[in-house]
C-alpha cells in the first residue's frame, strides 16, 4: 500500500450516535483530544430512529417511580441475565443524563406543571418515557450533535473502520479507516478507542435497522480479542411495518401501545390475554376492563400488550402462525378506535406520516398491520460495568455495541437512557485509562499495511460474487435459521451456510472506482456480519433453553439452574470463534432484595 | 500532540471548504415535467389585471361615490374622502373644488405599500415578475442571463429591496386604513330613510370583513401581538392574540391576500356601477 | 438473486412490468444520465428502484441512504427536478410511461453519481453560537410550558436532509453567496435557539451580518420542499426577519435606544463572544478548483 493519512488523538470515538457522541463530549470536555469516526454524515446515525423515548425515573408524573423501581424492571424485562451493576449505574444515573441533555438544548413534551412529561412503555412499571413525540432519538441526536460541534470536536464522517490497531502487548492504539468517499486509507493513532458503533440489524432480512447497523464494531472487538456476551439474545420488536412489502421492518414503535394502542387478530380478538406468561401473571392485566383502567391509575396491573418486547413478539408469531394473521401476514395494531385523531397526531406524528405516505394508511381511522421485526442486540463487547473497558486494554464500548446492560431482553426506551449512562462512562474511563499510560502505544505498520491490502483484494481478484446477493443470501438464512424460534438442527444448518458464505464472501469481486463505490462498502461490510452472524449462531447453539430474546423451539422453558446462571462468551481462539459459559457474579444483599420486593 | 489533561489547546478545524464542481445536468437543465409555469403566470395574470384596473380606477376621479342616487358608498380607493368629489359623504371633503389631482394617487401610497411589502406579496411578485425564482427548482433569472454576465444576487440587502423591512410601519397605517373602510362600511347601512340594507352594503361589509382578515393575518402584526417573545405562557392577552392570528389568520394570509385584493376592486366596480346609474342597487330591507 | 414474495405491479401476461430510471452518473469530472430498467414491484419507493439497480446492474451506483422511513434525511435527491427524499417518494405517484430522472442535488458539489458534497452545511452549523441557557429553578431542573416549547419543537423536527438548502436559489444559483448565506435549514436552527424558552442570546446581528438573512427573498421553496412539513418561511425565516428589524431597521426602536440610552451589550458582541466560528478563526475556502476528498 502506497500512503495513508495519519491522524494522532488521545480518544478515538467509532460511531457518532448517542453513546459515541454522549463518550466524546465527555472526554473533550476533560482536555483529551477527540475524535469521532462515522461511516454516515454526522447526525444520520441509527439513533435518530429511536422513536418512543428515554426511560428514566424522574418521577415528574409519578411521584413513587423510582431508581430502585426501575433497576428490578430492567432485571425482570432482561430475565436476570444482565450485568447487575450495569442495570444499577444505569437506573441511577438516567435521571440526571436527561436533565443534562434539557440543559443542552434538548425539548421533552412537557407536563401541565411545566416539568419533563413521561410516557408509559412495556415493562415499566410507571410512566418513565421523557420524550418528544415519537422522534425523541432525533432530539438526541441534534442535542449531542450540536454540542459537540460547539465543542470543536473533529469528526471524520462517512469513514468506515475496518481494523483496530493493536501494539505488541496486544492493547488497542488506534485503528484503521476507509474514506468513504474518497476510497483511500486513513490511519489514527490513539491511546484509547471507545466503541459505540451500534446494532448488527442488517445481518437479518427483516429489520428496522438502517444500513449501518452491520455490526461492524462487535466484529472490530472480537478481531482485536475482545469477549462478547448474549450474543445469543438478539431482540425482536414486536411491531414493525409488514405492508408495503418493500418497507417491511420498518418500525412501529411501541409508543403507539404505551399511548393506548392495543393488538388485534383477524377476528377482532384483543388476543394479548391468552399470551401473559407465569413469570409476569401477577403484574399483568387479565381482564380488559382492568387493563384499561391501568393508564389512569397505576395500583391496576398492566395491560398484557405492555408486556416485554420479546413476550409480545412471540405471541404475535405465534397467532400469525395458527393462522389467525392479517392478509399480509401480521396482526393488527389499532389505536383508531382507542384515542382521538387530535390525540394520535399530537403524540405520534411520525407514524402518522409513515403509515399515510408509505402505506396510505391513516392510523386515525385505520388499523395498522405489524409484525416481528429485528430490532435489537442485547449482546456486544463484555465490558467493565463501571469504566466500560472491554477485556483487551485500551478499548472501550457503549451503547448498543456492549453487552450485558440489557441481558436477555432490553425494555423499550433502556436503550437511549443506556448510550447516555454508559457514553459518559466510557469516556470517563477512556481518559483516565489514556491518562494513565506511560507510553503512547504504537501500532504495527505491518498491521496497517495487511489490513488495507485485504480491503483492496476485492477489486482485482476477478471473483464470482456480487455482493449484494450475497448479501440477501446472508440476510435470508439468519431471517430464517437464527429467527425469533430456532431449534438446534436450524442452528447447526446456520452454520454449515455461514461457512459457505465465508467462501462467498471472500469470492466477492467488485468493479468500478474505489471513490464512494457502495459494492466495496458492501464486501467489507460483509466481513463483520458474517463474522456477528456466526457469534450470535454458535452462542444459540450453546444455550440450551428459552430466555428473553432466545427461543429454542426444541427447549421451550428457561433453565434457572443452569442456562440462568451462565452468560455465553465468544471470543476468538487462534482464529476460531469460540463460545464459553461464564457464570454470572452473585447480586449483592442490597439488590436482591430489591427484586424479591413485591410489587 | 497533546498529552490529555491540558486543556490549553487552540483548536484546530478542519479546514472547510465551500464551494467546488457542482458537475451534475447542467445548471439551467430544466428536468421538471409538470407545467411548472402555471403558478408564476397565473399569478403575474392575476397582478396584472389588478393594476390595469386600479390604473383606470385612480384616474377616474369620479363616479366614486354614490350620493347622487341616494346611497351613501364611498369606493375604499377614494377613501377617506378628500376632495369635493364625494360632497355629501359623512365626513370630508377637507379640500375645495380646486383640487384637481385625483385623490386615489394620494390615498393608495398606503394600502400598496403594505402590499408591496407583504411577505407573501414579495413571494408573488419576486417569483412571477422577477423570476428569482419562478419556480421551485428552476434556475432564477439572474443566473441564466443569456450571453451575459450573471447578475450578482442580493436579495434583500441593498437599496431598494432593504425597506421591505419597513413593512411593519405600513402595517400600522393599514389598521388606520382598515378602521376606515369599517367606518365606511358602517356608514353604507344609512339610507335617506334610516338604517337599511342594499347590496352594496353588503359589498362594503365584506370588504372590511376581507381587510381586517388580511391586515391581521400579517407577519409583522403576528410578531408585534406576540411573536417577538421567547415564552408567551406567562403573558395571557398576548398569548391570545398570538395564537390566534398565528393559527386562523396567518396560515391563510395567501387566501386573504388575493380575495381581499379582488374584492377591494370589485367595490369600486360596484360602486361606479351604482353612481354611473348603470346598475340599480337593490334594497334588501 | 433471492426470489422476494412480493407482486408485480400488475398482473398481465408475459413480460414481468418493469420501469425505467435515468440516473445521472459520473464525477466532477462531467457524467451523464443513464437509462437503467428493472422490475417494478408495488407499493415501492424510488430508493427501493435505486436499490434494485446497484444489486443487479450498477453495483458501484453511488447513493446516500440509511434509514429508510424519512427519519434520517439521507436520500436526498431530484427525481424529475423536484427534490425528493427517495425513500419517501412512492414510485406510483410517478408517471412510469417515460424514464424518471435521478439526479443529485444541484446545490452541491457532485462527488460521484447521486452523492454531493454537503460540507457547506456543516461548515454553516459551526458557526450559529450554541444554545445558553439560563440559570435552572431551585431544585436544579428547568421548568417550561408546552405551550411555549411547541413553536422550537417544530424546528426540532429538522432532519438535515438539506432539501431546503438545495432548493434555495439564493445558493443553488449563485454559489458565490454560501460563504455570506447560512440557509433556510440553519434559519430553522436558529430559529429554534431564538425561540427556545431557557435560551439568552440575541443572535439577531449575526443573522443580519454573518448568516445573511437578508438574502433570503421568502420565496418559500424551502417549505415546499420540507419532507418533515415545517413550515420554514412563516414560522423561521419571516419571525427572525422581524426580529431582525427589531434589531436593525426599526427606526422607532433606534431613536428609543438613543434616547433611553440603555446600557446593554450589543448583541454582536455576545454573540461574538460565544460563536465557536470567532474562537476557531475558521478558514472558509471558497471556489477551490476540485471537489474535496482527493
Amino acid at each position: 500500500m502506497s500512503d495513508y493519512e495519519t491522524h494522532t488523538f488521545d480518544v478515538l470515538v467509532i460511531g457518532a450516535g448517542g453513546a459515541g457522541l454522549r463518550a466524546a463530549v465527555e472526554t473533550e470536555a476533560a482536555g483529551a483530544t477527540t475524535a469521532v469516526v462515522c461511516k454516515s454524515l454526522l447526525g444520520k446515525a441509527h439513533t435518530v430512529m429511536a422513536e418512543g423515548g428515554i426511560a428514566a425515573a424522574l418521577g415528574s408524573v409519578w411521584p413513587e417511580d423510582s431508581w430502585q423501581v426501575h433497576f428490578r424492571d430492567t432485571m425482570r424485562g432482561g430475565k436476570m441475565l444482565n450485568n447487575w451493576r450495569m442495570a444499577q449505574l444505569h437506573a441511577q444515573e438516567s435521571p440526571d443524563r436527561v436533565l443534562e441533555l434539557e440543559s443542552w438544548g434538548a425539548l421533552f413534551d412537557r407536563t401541565p406543571d411545566g416539568r419533563i412529561l413521561q410516557r408509559d412503555f412495556g415493562g415499566h412499571r410507571y410512566a418513565r418515557l421523557a420524550h418528544v413525540g415519537d422522534h425523541t432519538g432525533l432530539e438526541m441526536i441534534r442535542t449531542l450533535q450540536d454540542r459537540a460541534v460547539a465543542a470543536g470536536i473533529e469528526v471524520f464522517m462517512e469513514c468506515k473502520i475496518i481494523r483496530l490497531l493493536t501494539d505488541p502487548s496486544g492493547a488497542v492504539c488506534g485503528a484503521l479507516g476507509l474514506w468513504r468517499e474518497s476510497g483511500q486509507f486513513v490511519v489514527f493513532h490513539a491511546k484509547a478507542v471507545i466503541l459505540a458503533s451500534g446494532g448488527i440489524g442488517k445481518t437479518w432480512k427483516f429489520t428496522t435497522n438502517s444500513w449501518e447497523g452491520t455490526g461492524d464494531g462487535h466484529a472490530l472487538a472480537l478481531w482485536a480479542g475482545a469477549e462478547l456476551v448474549d450474543m445469543e439474545c438478539i431482540q425482536f420488536h414486536p411491531t414493525g411495518m409488514i405492508w408495503p412489502a418493500s418497507a417491511r421492518g420498518l418500525l412501529v414503535t411501541e409508543a403507539v401501545r404505551g399511548d393506548g394502542g392495543i393488538l388485534k387478530n383477524r377476528d377482532g380478538e384483543r388476543f394479548m390475554f391468552s399470551y401473559i406468561p407465569e413469570y409476569y401473571a401477577d403484574e399483568t392485566a387479565d381482564t380488559i376492563e382492568e387493563a384499561d383502567k391501568w393508564y389512569d391509575d397505576k395500583t391496576f396491573r398492566r395491560p398484557p400488550e405492555l408486556l416485554p418486547r420479546d413476550e409480545v413478539a412471540r405471541a404475535v408469531n405465534a397467532e400469525v402462525k395458527a393462522g389467525r394473521g392479517s392478509p399480509h401476514g401480521g396482526v393488527y395494531l389499532d389505536i383508531a378506535s382507542r384515542r382521538s385523531p387530535e390525540y394520535i397526531r399530537r403524540r405520534l406524528p411520525s407514524m402518522y406520516q409513515q403509515f399515510k405516505e408509505l402505506a396510505d394508511v391513516d392510523i386515525t381511522t385505520q388499523m395498522m398491520e405489524i409484525g416481528p421485526t429485528c430490532h435489537y442486540a442485547m449482546g456486544g463487547v463484555r465490558v467493565e460495568a463501571d469504566t466500560e473497558a472491554s477485556t483487551v486494554p485500551g478499548l472501550f464500548a457503549a451503547g448498543e455495541v456492549a453487552g450485558g446492560m440489557h441481558g436477555a431482553n432490553r425494555l423499550g426506551g433502556n436503550s437511549l437512557s443506556d448510550l447516555l449512562v454508559f457514553g459518559r462512562r466510557a469516556g470517563i474511563g477512556a481518559v483516565e485509562y489514556a491518562r494513565g499510560l506511560q507510553h503512547p502505544p504504537v501500532p504495527d505498520p505491518g498491521e496497517v499495511e495487511a489490513a488495507a491490502a485485504a480491503a483492496l483484494g476485492f477489486f482485482d481478484h476477478g471473483g464470482p460474487e456480487n455482493p449484494y446477493a450475497v448479501h440477501q443470501d446472508l440476510q435470508e438464512a439468519m431471517q430464517s435459521l437464527v429467527g425469533i424460534i430456532r431449534t438446534e438442527a436450524d442452528l447447526v444448518r446456520a452454520v454449515e451456510l455461514l461457512d459457505e458464505l465465508d467462501g462467498r464472501a471472500r469470492a466477492v469481486a467488485v468493479e468500478g472506482p474505489r471513490q464512494f463505490n457502495p459494492a466495496w462498502h458492501l464486501a467489507l461490510d460483509l466481513q463483520s456480519m458474517l463474522a456477528v452472524a456466526r457469534a450470535t449462531t454458535l452462542a444459540a447453539i450453546a444455550r440450551r433453553e428459552s430466555r428473553g430474546g432466545h427461543t429454542r423451539d426444541d427447549y421451550p422453558d428457561p433453565d434457572p439452574e443452569h442456562f440462568g446462571k451462565l452468560n455465553m462468551v465468544v471470543r476468538l481462539d487462534k482464529g476460531t470463534v469460540t463460545v464459553t459459559e461464564r457464570p454470572i457474579p452473585p447480586m449483592p444483599d442490597e439488590l436482591a432484595a430489591l427484586l424479591a420486593a413485591e410489587r | 500532540m497533546t498529552a490529555v489533561g491540558q486543556t490549553t489547546r487552540a483548536p484546530e478545524p478542519v479546514p472547510l471548504r465551500i464551494g467546488g464542481v457542482r458537475a451534475g445536468p447542467g445548471r439551467t437543465v430544466v428536468l421538471r415535467r409538470d407545467r411548472w409555469w402555471m403558478q408564476p403566470a397565473a399569478t403575474a395574470a392575476g397582478l396584472l389585471a389588478f393594476v390595469a384596473y386600479s390604473t383606470w380606477a385612480a384616474f377616474r376621479n369620479g363616479n366614486y361615490y354614490a350620493g347622487g342616487v341616494g346611497r351613501d358608498y364611498l369606493s375604499p380607493f377614494y377613501s377617506p374622502c378628500l376632495t369635493h368629489n364625494c360632497h355629501g359623504y359623512v365626513w370630508g371633503p377637507i379640500t375645495g373644488s380646486w383640487w384637481e389631482v385625483s385623490p386615489a394617487l394620494l390615498i393608495l401610497i398606503f394600502p400598496l405599500g403594505f402590499r408591496l411589502t407583504c411577505y407573501y406579496y414579495r413571494k408573488a411578485y419576486y417569483r412571477s415578475f422577477w423570476l428569482a425564482p419562478p419556480t421551485c427548482g428552476i434556475a432564477d433569472a439572474g443566473s441564466t442571463n443569456p450571453g451575459g454576465p450573471r447578475a450578482r444576487y442580493t436579495g434583500e440587502t441593498r437599496f431598494p429591496l432593504v425597506l421591505q423591512n419597513l413593512h411593519r410601519y405600513f402595517f400600522y397605517v393599514a389598521v388606520l386604513f382598515a378602521g376606515i373602510l369599517t367606518w365606511d362600511a358602517i356608514a353604507a347601512f344609512r339610507f335617506a330613510d334610516g338604517v337599511g340594507v342594499a347590496v352594496g352594503t353588503l359589498v362594503l361589509t365584506v370588504n372590511a370583513v376581507l381587510i381586517w382578515a388580511y391586515t391581521l393575518g400579517c407577519h409583522a402584526c403576528r410578531h408585534l401581538c406576540g411573536g417577538n417573545q421567547r415564552a408567551l405562557s406567562q403573558a395571557p392577552v398576548r398569548r391570545w392574540f398570538w395564537r390566534n392570528v398565528s393559527g386562523r389568520l396567518n396560515p391563510h394570509h395567501q387566501l386573504f391576500a388575493w380575495l381581499s385584493l379582488f374584492w377591494i376592486g370589485f367595490t369600486d366596480f360596484y360602486i361606479w356601477l351604482v353612481a354611473t346609474g348603470t346598475v340599480h342597487d337593490p334594497r334588501i330591507f | 438473486m433471492t426470489p422476494h414474495a412480493d407482486t408485480p405491479t400488475t398482473g398481465g401476461t408475459g413480460a414481468p412490468p418493469t420501469v425505467t430510471l435515468a440516473i445521472w452518473r459520473g464525477d466532477a469530472g462531467g457524467g451523464a444520465f443513464r437509462d437503467y430498467t428493472v422490475r417494478a414491484i408495488e407499493g415501492e419507493v424510488v430508493l427501493d428502484v435505486v436499490h434494485r439497480i446497484q444489486a443487479e446492474l450498477a453495483g458501484d451506483l453511488a447513493v446516500r441512504w440509511n434509514c429508510k422511513a424519512g427519519k434520517c434525511g439521507s436520500c436526498s435527491a431530484e427525481v424529475n427536478g423536484k427534490p425528493r427524499l427517495m425513500c419517501m417518494t412512492r414510485m406510483s405517484t410517478l408517471d412510469t410511461t417515460a424514464p424518471i430522472t435521478i439526479s443529485p442535488m444541484r446545490a452541491f458539489p457532485v462527488m460521484r453519481d447521486l452523492v454531493t458534497d454537503v460540507s457547506y452545511n456543516f461548515a454553516v452549523a459551526r458557526r450559529i453560537p450554541p444554545f445558553a441557557p439560563g440559570p435552572p429553578t431551585g431544585d436544579g431542573t428547568y421548568r417550561m410550558a408546552q405551550f411555549d416549547v411547541d413553536r422550537a419543537q417544530e424546528f426540532h423536527k429538522c432532519i438535515e436532509c438539506f432539501l431546503c438548502q438545495n432548493v434555495c436559489h439564493v445558493i443553488r444559483d449563485h454559489e458565490e453567496n454560501k460563504p455570506r448565506y447560512a440557509g433556510p435549514r440553519f434559519f430553522v436552527r436558529v430559529a429554534s435557539l431564538e425561540m427556545h424558552p431557557l435560551d439568552t442570546l440575541d443572535r439577531r446581528q449575526l443573522l443580519r451580518t454573518e448568516l445573511g438573512l437578508g438574502l433570503c427573498n421568502i420565496t418559500k421553496c424551502c417549505t415546499e420542499v420540507c419532507p418533515e412539513h415545517i413550515h420554514i418561511t412563516d414560522n423561521a425565516i419571516i419571525p427572525l426577519k422581524e426580529r431582525v428589524v427589531d434589531a436593525a431597521y426599526d427606526p422607532v426602536a433606534w431613536l428609543g435606544r438613543k434616547i433611553l440610552r440603555r446600557a446593554r451589550p450589543t448583541p454582536a458582541a455576545e454573540a461574538a463572544a460565544s460563536s465557536p466560528a470567532q474562537q476557531h478563526n475558521e478558514v472558509i475556502v471558497t471556489d477551490p478548483p476540485a471537489v474535496s476528498g482527493d
